[in-house]
């Protein structure tokens, strides 16, 4: 048998977190760091060394499959395809980033629980986007709350217990409420002959529409949550505001994106019927969190929570584009979900160094710090143009796709998502104006720019931002078979142009092949 | 919808089809023209305060290398067979998915040309003349990393093989637009105004992204050469929805109503600036947009109306306000959106019309980035100062600038012979000829153009000496005055683009010919009378201005109409009525709800878990007990139901 690419991935980093749970507890030590450093490193190695050889279009492949509860058709089962792929290469880059940028966010107490934690979440998080038996699934995506809820109640600002709280109180009830559907898909298939929990057999089977819709709410609302979606996002700017930016980055930009990631794998995989009869409905949330984040996002007093909401609005691009079922939807849902991570992870980095430097999330507590710091406000800045859709930073690929398939869903959703536009611009460039531009103010006249260590831990983002603006094509190979393949087998396909007409010779078109 | 004859024509005249070659010889360098610049920008950006001392040099070399490829490039072309002046260059493939293809694909054709020599060459002198302006400014390197970047992000736009690509041009010179008007940031006014500029425009970019997506449902292509193709199958609806969404992308762009408010305040930026990006350049992109796509408009009649009537409101709307404004820079930025307003008049009568606009935007690309710098060396002179009354007599202490100024003031009011002349003149004749009232709204903005720009150069150079205390105008130094000398004798020349109706000629293949018609008015008597008013003009700013003392405060007993003038024709307190102060009312009213509201539910039941968790909180880690037990709760019902299933 080869080797078990997948369960290294969730191995390697759950190892780091028990070997730095048994270090010694001196505040502030470098060793839990180091360890840290080394294994979430080592995990990326493994993830780059397991895409070098996936295949492209190759559909699921490293599967692994070991029967776990036999009488309840559970088994350990891993593998991974094009959406798995890109969501697996994320976060195993964020997280040695977050190592990095958070070195001394948890100096002042239990310094290593921090980062055994953070590893946690890690191997947590791999075994979701890996996992193809829903019941492994489940109890991975359950587990993901452990060390999530540990990040948030044990640093970062002074409220973070009552956030953590908030937080889990929300997971849980989504969590129970996706254990029914669990159940109850392990009821249909028991029914339908054998009990099993495997996708694979899940997907094949002819579940009648009813019970697809109820087993599509089930999940839905976990996923929703968890996204998160409108009105089920008030958990959101709350976390951001307590913890730290390195917790934060894994929240919202590896954590949240299995709400998003568990609409493709499970609504649109397992219950395609019911997905497309809750268009309607998923639609017009997904629209109603795009503006309402934003404008929410606008008005915001706290650059932690403002970032946090600016989140909300682009879920609902995420869970738009994965609704309309197009080519273009899905492709650029899922590659949404990855720049989103990349830029938004940029954002809450850069704006928790300036945090760290004066101790207030409030941003009418700067002004004028560009002059003092200016690679800090120019990384800043170039993570705020991303996050608003400049053409030339990646975000503005996926969100165009979005778009493009919004239109085509129904020229009004396309028109009412494209507002967004405006408002992020507005949010981004307002608290650009409010804390970079402006003379200076005493309080932040000293600051120091950004040192070595914090560069490291954004430049590699600010550089992907630029590369996949211009070049996504690796990614979107890597994501326009699984798109395919999930559309093929729901039987949708994309609306064909307008006008049909013959192009002349020579005029080739777009991309062609020149 | 038949006012205009354009519309009637467009079904009968020929309405060209993009149909590029792919590029070979000097024509496969196309990329370079646009890699240069880029280069620059990014050299001086990433390589900090090591290329401090070599920067601007750098910076400076890199649009006069992209202006010989031009150069070189417009040679070649015009060697080639008139109808295989179309090249393409696919560079690679940007965005896939599905049927939405598009790659990062160039375009040159004669169009192309003539906005490269325009951006390069002007870009280039408006670089040399920063060298100067600049030299002082501890961030001056970073100054051209902007402009460089600038450059490369216009190029890029015009160049642009399909409308994605433009798009990134578009947004590209938007955020170096916004970079530069807040280059001097730590002043609030700049900050904002940077933040204006771009957010407004970004109102723009919704028409012009929805129109993309219209494209791309309609043709599966947004490609010059695919929807050029298709447009003829598609619906009279369909064309003048797209083109509609994209005048509403060129209204943001080119500072037209009624997204005009931003331009005014883009002054805020260091003179040079306002030269290349807020008159000869960026700001004409609008007009470009609408000439390139005019196999959209001259099949969507609604939506070239609506360009010839944006156009008039503009071109009268930005004239009144240069008339009232005694900042140099603000009067000349009026004047600015009142000149793009013709040229968009000239964009929205069709192949008659088109050459013309293209021809108006190139002159005026001459003497108003001609008169801006010769703005920023008066204020060099002035200390900074950019208050008219506080100017006067300065044609002695400033005899290049002056003399210069002097050429592009001649050419904008259309004296006989200069540059502006030819330009504006064809565009009024052509207006008059299509729609009589369009013809008198454009001869009535000639008069007042002729009135606010004497005004301007009657407060600047002539008149007594009204500056402040302990200001001693002296002359700039060659770095500066050598680029007005050029932009001067361009000024004064550019007509000879129509010698023979060469410009008609070259651009016929790429936006058509229209057929002659015999105009009502014979054009010599037509140019009399524009003259005649243009004297009018004249004559009553001598009048009011040349003739009397001018206050060094501006008088507050005049006219409810000056007062309008002064306050940009309420165009900010407008936004703000009807868009600004409602959106802050709503996003006051939902920030409060969301923390209140929305999350009332939860905080209350929250309310009721505080008694439990107070309870929890005395032994550590009471709340993972909670999760513990809510999991083995979950696991139970599990169990439970397996049984049921099981033993049923």
């Amino acid at each position: 048998m080869s080797f078990p690419w997948l369960t290294a991935l969730v191995l390697v980093p759950l190892v780091g977190a028990a070997v730095i749970a048994f270090l010694p507890k001196t505040p502030a030590a470098a060793l839990p760091k180091r360890v840290a450093l080394a294994f979430s490193g080592a995990t990326l190695v493994v993830a780059a060394a397991m895409a070098s050889q996936y295949r492209v279009g190759g559909g699921w492949q490293f599967e692994e499959v070991h029967q776990w509860i036999n009488s309840f058709g559970v088994h350990y089962a891993l593998g991974v395809d094009g959406l798995g792929l890109v969501m697996v290469l994320l976060t195993a880059l964020l997280v040695p980033l977050v190592v990095v940028a958070s070195w001394h966010d948890a100096d002042e107490r239990n310094t290593a629980s921090f980062f055994a934690w953070v590893l946690g979440l890690e191997a947590a998080s791999m075994a979701v986007f890996l996992a193809t038996d829903v019941f492994l699934f489940y109890v991975v995506f359950e587990a993901t709350l452990i060390p999530a809820y540990f990040l948030i109640g044990g640093w970062g600002g002074s409220q973070r217990s009552r956030a953590a709280v908030k937080f889990l109180l929300y997971q849980l009830a989504g969590g129970l409420i996706m254990l029914l559907s669990v159940i109850g898909l392990y009821v249909v298939s028991a029914n339908a002959g054998h009990p099993t929990y495997l996708l694979s057999d899940l997907a094949a089977m002819d579940i009648d529409p009813t019970t697809q819709r109820w087993l599509f709410v089930g999940f839905f609302i976990a996923f929703a949550i968890k996204a998160p979606m409108f009105p089920v996002h008030t958990w959101l700017a709350d976390t951001t505001a307590q913890a730290t930016s390195g917790t934060n980055v894994l929240l919202v930009c590896v954590l949240d994106k299995i709400g998003t990631f568990g609409m493709l794998r499970f609504c649109l995989g397992l219950l395609p019927d019911a997905s497309q009869w809750a268009t309607p409905f998923v639609v017009v949330l997904a629209l109603i969190s795009i503006v309402y984040g934003a404008l929410v996002a606008i008005g915001q007093s706290d650059v932690m929570r403002l970032i946090g909401l600016t989140s909300l609005s682009h879920f609902g691009f995420i869970v738009l584009g994965i609704f309309v079922f197009s080519t273009q939807g899905g492709t650029g849902a899922v590659l949404y979900m990855v720049n989103h991570g990349i830029s938004t992870a940029a954002m809450f980095l850069v704006a928790g160094y300036l945090v760290k430097r004066t101790g207030t999330a409030q941003i009418g507590a700067y002004t004028g710090v560009e002059k003092v710091t200016p690679v800090l406000a120019g990384i800043f800045l170039v993570a705020g143009l991303a996050a608003c859709g400049l053409p030339g930073l990646s975000p503005f690929v996926s969100e165009f796709l979005v778009l493009v398939s919004a239109f085509q869903h129904a020229w009004w959703v396309g028109a009412v998502a494209v507002t967004a536009i405006v408002l992020a611009a507005i949010y981004v460039l307002w608290l650009y104006q409010r804390t970079m531009t402006g003379p200076t103010s005493e309080s932040v006249s000293g600051l120091k720019d950004l040192n070595r260590r914090e560069l490291i831990a954004v430049v590699p983002l600010i550089a992907a931002l630029l590369v996949f603006g211009f070049y996504p094509k690796p990614l979107l190979d890597t994501i326009n078979p699984y798109v395919k393949d999930t559309l093929t087998q729901i039987g949708v396909s994309d609306p064909v142009p307008a006008v049909s007409f013959v192009t002349h010779a020579g005029a080739d078109e777009e991309g062609g092949s020149q | 919808m038949t006012v205009f004859a354009s519309g009637v024509l467009a079904a009968e005249t020929h309405i060209p089809i993009v149909d590029p070659a792919p590029a070979d010889g000097i024509f496969s360098l196309m990329w370079l023209v646009i890699a240069l610049p880029l280069a620059g920008a990014a050299i001086l950006l990433l390589g900090g305060k090591a290329t401090d001392k070599w920067g601007h040099l750098l910076g400076t070399a890199t649009p006069v290398g992209s202006f010989v490829l031009s150069v070189l490039m417009i040679l070649q072309l015009n060697g080639r067979a008139e109808d295989d002046r179309s090249i393409s260059q696919h560079l690679f493939t940007w965005i896939q998915a599905g049927r939405f293809n598009v790659g990062l694909d160039l375009h040159y054709d004669q169009l192309t040309s003539l906005f490269l020599l325009l951006i390069t060459g002007v870009g280039s002198l408006i670089h040399i003349y920063s060298i100067g302006y600049m030299a002082h400014d501890p961030r001056r390197r970073r100054f051209f990393a902007y402009l460089n970047l600038f450059v490369a992000a216009m190029l890029t736009l015009i160049m642009a093989g399909n409308y994605l690509v433009i798009f990134l041009g578009w947004e590209g010179v938007g955020l170096a637009s916004y970079l530069l008007i807040g280059f001097w940031q730590h002043k609030p006014s700049a900050a904002a105004a940077a933040k204006k500029a771009f957010v407004m425009n970004r109102v723009g970019d919704i028409g012009m992204s929805l129109a993309i997506m219209l494209m791309f449902v309609t043709f599966g292509t947004t490609s010059f050469a695919g929807v050029s193709q298709g447009a003829e199958g598609a619906s009279s609806g369909t064309m003048n929805a797209i083109g509609l969404l994209l005048l509403l992308g060129a209204c943001g762009k080119s500072a037209q109503v009624p997204l005009q408010a931003w331009l005014l305040d883009a002054m805020e930026g260091p003179t040079p600036v306002s030269a290349l990006i807020h008159a000869a350049t960026m700001v004409t992109a609008g007009v470009y947009l609408i000439v390139r796509s005019n196999f959209i408009f001259e099949r969507a009649e609604i939506a070239q109306t609506a360009v010839v009537v944006v156009a008039v409101v503009t071109l009268l709307w930005g004239a009144i306000i240069g008339c009232a404004k005694d900042d140099i820079k603000k009067a000349l930025a009026g004047s600015t959106m009142s000149q793009i307003g013709y040229m968009m008049l000239g964009a929205g009568l069709g192949p008659a019309g088109y050459a013309f606009a293209i021809f108006h935007l190139l002159t005026h690309g001459f003497f108003k980035a001609n008169m801006f710098l010769g703005a920023g060396s008066v204020m060099h002179a002035m200390d900074d100062d950019v208050d008219m009354r506080h100017y006067g007599a300065l044609r002695k202490m400033l005899p290049v600038t002056f003399g210069t100024f002097a050429m592009g003031y001649l050419a904008i009011i259309g004296f006989p012979g200069f540059s502006g002349f030819w330009s504006k003149d064809k565009i009024i004749e052509t207006a008059f000829n299509q729609n009589p009232i369009v013809g008198l709204a454009a001869i009535l903005g000639a008069g007042i153009t002729a009135f606010y720009m004497t005004r301007l150069m009657l407060m600047t150079f002539f008149t007594d000496e009204r500056w402040e205390d302990g200001v001693h105008p002296h002359e700039s130094p060659k770095v500066m005055t050598f680029p007005l000398i050029v932009l001067a004798a361009l000024s004064v020349l550019g007509g000879v683009l129509l010698l023979n109706d060469w410009i008609v000629n070259w651009l016929a293949p790429v936006v058509g010919h229209a057929e002659h018609e015999n105009p009502p008015i014979p054009p010599l008597v037509f140019s009399a009378i524009v003259v005649a008013v243009v004297a009018v003009g004249v004559g009553v700013a001598w009048t009011l201005i040349g003739k009397r003392e001018v206050p060094r405060v501006a008088p507050a007993e005049v006219s409810f109409v000056t007062r309008a003038a002064r306050a940009d024709l309420y165009g900010d307190a407008i936004n703000e009525a009807l868009v600004i102060n409602p959106g802050r009312e709503v996003v006051a009213g939902l920030t409060f709800a969301d923390r209140a509201g929305v999350d009332g539910l939860v905080e209350t039941s929250s309310k009721a878990v505080a008694g439990l968790s107070n309870f929890l909180r005395m032994a550590q880690n009471g709340y993972v007990r909670s999760y513990a037990l809510s999991l083995l709760g979950g696991a139970l019902v599990v169990v439970v139901a397996l049984m049921a299933v099981n033993f049923r």
